[in-house]
């Protein structure tokens, strides 16, 4: 049962540990240094012991804690999920240890992070891109990173060479779709945003 | 009225056919087109629909889907493509051998399709010639069979020895 008691418990003696306040489920908030331990704990102790996310969120390049990796855990006892902030310390070089020892199904979430943010995983086996190629230069879902791509040469120099290919930016005329999540149903369908600026055009604002 | 069919009427022309080389050689290839399946995303659940039993790609004499580039002579690109994919798309594209054609299938081989994104190349076009385009996301059945009947069209239509030997040199098979 994940109620005060269970958060208190959890809480008394760990004084990294705080409580964020979200409205679907219990939030913690713990620092890189101690996550592998907070997590053990709870697989072991507290029968969360299904990794069912972990992913990041990027602030922007402002904010005093750029890069905040997001670990979802599942209790089949409990039936409910935990979610664990960890703060990453340094904007420009973000580290978190790797929970890939703890929850095996961490590595290729771990690598997925790595590769659209650019956080390292310290002590992942094999940390290398997952989805991009392993020579592209970017972090795409930074906040910094425009959808549309930035133009750099095809992975494969000869087929470029042959083709004259290049990873080019998408044109975003007419695009793209979203849905607003509030108001009457029949206006929330997904419409394309008038974005008549392309990859020559600046946006105006 | 010029027409690439073959005619013989026994009655008529007793033992012997008269026709054009170009004629018979496209004939003969347009009837028996070997399609590999390059199934890159949702539209290769359509292409094996037009394969199987409703649709039944074999009454145009092309169900003979082929794994292997060696082996076959028409790439149906069935899906989306992204950078990291165009690459293996040219090479096996290079691996099969003359004459060739290829089918861009749905939106996102024609055009990158809804993925506007700088992972998805903008339409297979950019690295290997596109014959035939299909519209749909993901095309009916129905739809690709149009196409690969426009593509027989095609291919009844062009001189036989065009695309025979490419130079080898732009190959970037291996």
């Amino acid at each position: 049962m994940i109620d005060e008691d269970f958060v208190s418990l959890l809480l008394k003696g760990r004084e990294y540990l705080s409580v964020l306040h979200q409205e679907d489920c219990l939030t913690l908030q713990s620092d890189p240094a101690h996550i592998i331990d907070l997590c053990t704990h709870l697989r072991d102790e507290q029968t969360f012991d299904l990794l069912a996310d972990l992913t990041a969120i990027d602030q922007g390049e402002d904010a005093s804690t750029r890069f905040i990796v997001v670990v979802h855990l599942y209790s089949l006892i409990h039936k409910s999920y935990l979610r664990i902030h960890v703060n990453c310390l340094d904007n420009l070089n973000p580290e978190v240890p790797s929970l890939s020892g703890v929850f095996p199904a961490a590595n290729w979430h771990e690598r997925e992070t790595f590769d659209m943010f650019g956080i390292s995983f310290t002590e992942h086996p094999n940390l290398k891109r997952i989805l991009m190629w392993d020579e592209y230069p970017y972090y795409p879902l930074r906040k910094e990173f425009p959808l549309a791509g930035i133009e750099v040469p095809l992975p494969a120099a000869d087929v470029s060479e042959v083709t004259g290919a290049n990873v080019d930016p998408a044109p975003m005329m007419g695009g793209p779709f979203v849905s607003s999540s509030n108001g009457r149903l029949s206006e929330a369908e997904p419409r394309g945003k008038d974005e008549s600026w392309t990859e020559d055009t600046e946006k105006l604002l | 009225m010029y027409s690439n069919e073959v005619g013989y009427n026994s009655k008529i022309e007793g033992e012997v056919i008269v026709t054009r080389a170009d004629a018979v050689v496209n004939w003969i290839r347009k009837h028996s087109v070997w399609p590999m399946p390059m199934g890159l995303a949702c539209c290769a659940i359509e292409l094996m629909a037009s394969a199987a039993s409703r649709y039944d790609i074999s009454r145009f004499g092309m169900e003979v889907m082929r794994f292997s580039p060696r082996q076959s002579d028409c790439m149906i690109v069935a899906g989306t493509v992204t950078y990291k994919m165009a690459e293996v798309v040219r090479r096996i594209y290079d691996q099969m051998g003359d004459p060739k054609w290829v089918v861009a299938m749905g939106a996102c081989a024609s055009t990158g399709g809804m993925y506007r994104s700088y992972a998805v190349m903008q339409g297979v076009d950019n690295v290997v010639p596109v014959d035939v385009y299909v519209s749909g996301c993901p095309p009916r059945p129905e739809a690709l069979l149009d196409a690969m009947m426009k593509l027989q069209d095609k291919i009844g239509n062009e001189p036989a020895v065009k695309n025979l030997s490419k130079e080898p040199v732009t190959s970037v098979a291996s």
